[in-house]
């Protein structure tokens, strides 16, 4: 224990680290690493025209960080005022994203439906 | 076995969202898409609502406070919101996520796990969430603050480059400090979270406002990647997914907009976009020549051809309607009427696409740069609204111009080149336009909405 202590940056620590951190979490990093390649692939060949939608939707789905603020605020203790005012704020803000973000693309999508008659 | 179920629902999520980003990506199910993704995003949070956890004291009322003021600001602001408006608002909301992503990853610090050494992957991926959140957050507010109007280009740092290489330098290092500590200390925390958020801010300053379509789509994926990051903290699949297919979608995107202005993301990060093209009415021959109501309004009456290039102008002066007007007009008189859309106009890529939609213009009459290209020396009338570093025929002439390289519309080869402009300042990219000065360029001054409405009056008229 002794070792970790000071501010050397010990390369045998770090990797380490590293080591248990890919067993541990082996199958979140093969999900990582496949969703690069089909989140890339899904989005190439988009017409211009769908560029600010997609944007605005993909930008919508980022808010999916809301679940981590609901799963924090859940574990938290109902007097950890710290923890809930943050998580509280935490919420709304992503709520916001997530319901402006899904509302505004679909207001976006529904004038090119509108043309298409 | 309740476990199994929660995991199961996450996965149904996490197939909407890859189906529903699919679809957007098509004209035919861009809307259906958009509300597939909506509806796995709905089964996300409900899931997240109701899993069983192993502690905590739930505490639904504080969950649904934030949820329930979260979306009635959401939705009324997507519902009030001017179409012109889009690109500030898709920058706000996308820093309001990175904000939730920080927050998250302040809460994982002030209660750390108890455990003998801070040097884990979980404490480092943690900084990794609060520094990329803080940046999309403060990048963003300076990115709508910039597109907005409020905060001008001129607001220049000194050698911004050397700032941002040292601030980086200074967050890395001291984050690894803070986890050599046998203790975490919490200040240390709050220090790397002031100096994150000040990193957002010097990253997007120095980006000119022409470029800030492609910061916006890169603080887009920015935010997926600090949902990512969350939900690797918590072992969460539909955050992880979620955040990646965002991480990957903004950066191609990205890729797809430097394409489109030939330069690489390398330039327009570090290069900044700073002005050098002379300085404001500086012109190398004559003077720009002014064009009367009446004359244009004849020279369009009678013109076979007449291409329009859209530009941010036209977004401010909400023009996109009486552009359309303009075009119903001309048409019953017999001319043939098309939009030429580059790739950057407007402040996002697509935003002349949407405004024009709004507007009601057919689809087929949207010419993109190439078939435009083809088509300008064919033109006889070739109306400018608003648009300006699109057309700057430097971008093919002039080496030291900032923008030399990035494809242009060629406007220039046109028969007459009117030019709808609220005056002779220069471009969002702070250039002189030698194109107002050419032989066949004329000038037409004031908002492009009244400007078009006295137009489709003198044709009418004439």
């Amino acid at each position: 224990m002794m070792a970790l202590r000071g501010t050397v940056i010990k390369l045998d620590i770090i990797m380490e680290v590293l080591q248990h951190f890919i067993t541990d979490n082996l199958t979140m990093i093969y999900i990582l690493v496949f969703i690069i390649f089909l989140g890339t692939e899904v989005i190439s060949n988009v017409p211009t025209v769908l560029h600010t939608p997609l944007m605005s939707g993909a930008n919508a789905i980022s808010g999916v960080v809301i679940i981590g603020a609901i799963i924090l605020i859940r574990q938290a203790q109902a007097d950890d005022y710290f923890v809930l005012i943050l998580g509280f704020f935490g919420i709304m803000l992503a709520m916001i994203n997530v319901a402006g973000g899904f509302a505004v693309t679909n207001r976006m999508l529904e004038m090119f439906k509108k043309k298409k008659k | 076995m309740e476990g199994t179920i929660t995991n199961f629902i996450y996965l149904i999520c996490i197939s909407l969202f890859i189906i529903g980003l699919k679809k957007l990506s098509h004209p035919d199910s861009a809307r259906t898409g958009n509300l597939l993704a909506a509806a796995g995003m709905i089964g996300a949070i409900i899931v997240a609502l109701f899993a069983p956890l192993e502690s905590g004291s739930n505490n639904y009322a504080w969950i649904a406070g934030g949820i329930v003021v979260g979306s009635i600001i959401g939705l009324t602001v997507a519902k009030k919101i001017l179409m012109t408006k889009m690109p500030e608002m898709v920058s706000l909301f996308n820093g309001l996520g990175g904000a939730c992503a920080m927050l998250i990853s302040i809460v994982e610090f002030y209660n750390p796990p108890a455990g003998s050494s801070l040097l884990t992957g979980q404490m480092i991926t943690t900084f990794f969430a609060l520094f990329v959140g803080s940046i999309s957050f403060t990048g963003s507010l300076v990115a709508y603050g910039k597109l907005d109007g409020f905060l001008r280009d001129s607001l220049v740092l000194p050698a911004p480059k050397v700032i941002n290489l040292i601030l980086l330098i200074i967050i890395i290092g001291f984050s690894a400090y803070t986890l050599m500590q046998p203790e975490l200390n919490f200040n240390y925390v709050l220090a790397v979270l002031v100096l994150s958020l000040l990193y957002g801010v010097t990253f997007v300053t120095p980006i000119g406002g022409g470029d800030m379509p492609v910061v916006i789509s890169l603080l887009n994926s920015f935010t997926g990647i600090g949902a990512a990051l969350a939900g690797l903290i918590y072992g969460n699949q539909v955050m992880l997914v979620g955040g990646i297919l965002v991480g990957a979608s903004g950066t191609i995107l990205t890729i797809l907009m430097c394409k489109a202005m030939n330069r690489s993301l390398f330039n327009v990060i570090i290069g900044g976009f700073t002005a050098t093209g002379g300085g404001p009415g500086e012109s190398k021959d004559g003077v720009a020549k002014e064009a009367s109501y009446a004359d244009t309004a004849i020279m369009l009456k009678y013109a076979q051809k007449v291409i329009v290039v859209p530009g941010y102008g036209m977004a401010v002066a909400q023009a996109q309607h009486t552009v359309h007007d303009l075009e119903k007009t001309l048409e019953a008189e017999g001319v043939g009427f098309k939009y030429a859309i580059h790739p950057v106009a407007g402040r996002m890529p697509g935003h002349m696409n949407v405004l024009l939609a709004e507007a009601d213009v057919p689809y087929p009459k949207l010419l993109d740069l190439d078939d435009a290209n083809k088509e300008f020396p064919t033109t006889d009338v070739v109306l400018v609204i608003g648009a300006n570093d699109v057309v700057n025929p430097a971008a093919k002439t002039d080496t030291s111009s900032p923008i030399y390289g990035m494809p242009i519309l060629d406007v220039e080869l046109a028969k007459n080149v009117v030019v709808l402009k609220r005056s002779m300042n220069p471009g969002y990219a702070g250039i002189q336009n030698q194109l107002f000065f050419g032989e066949r360029t004329r000038m037409l001054f004031g908002d492009a909405k009244s400007s078009l409405s006295k137009l489709i009056e003198e044709v009418n008229n004439a």
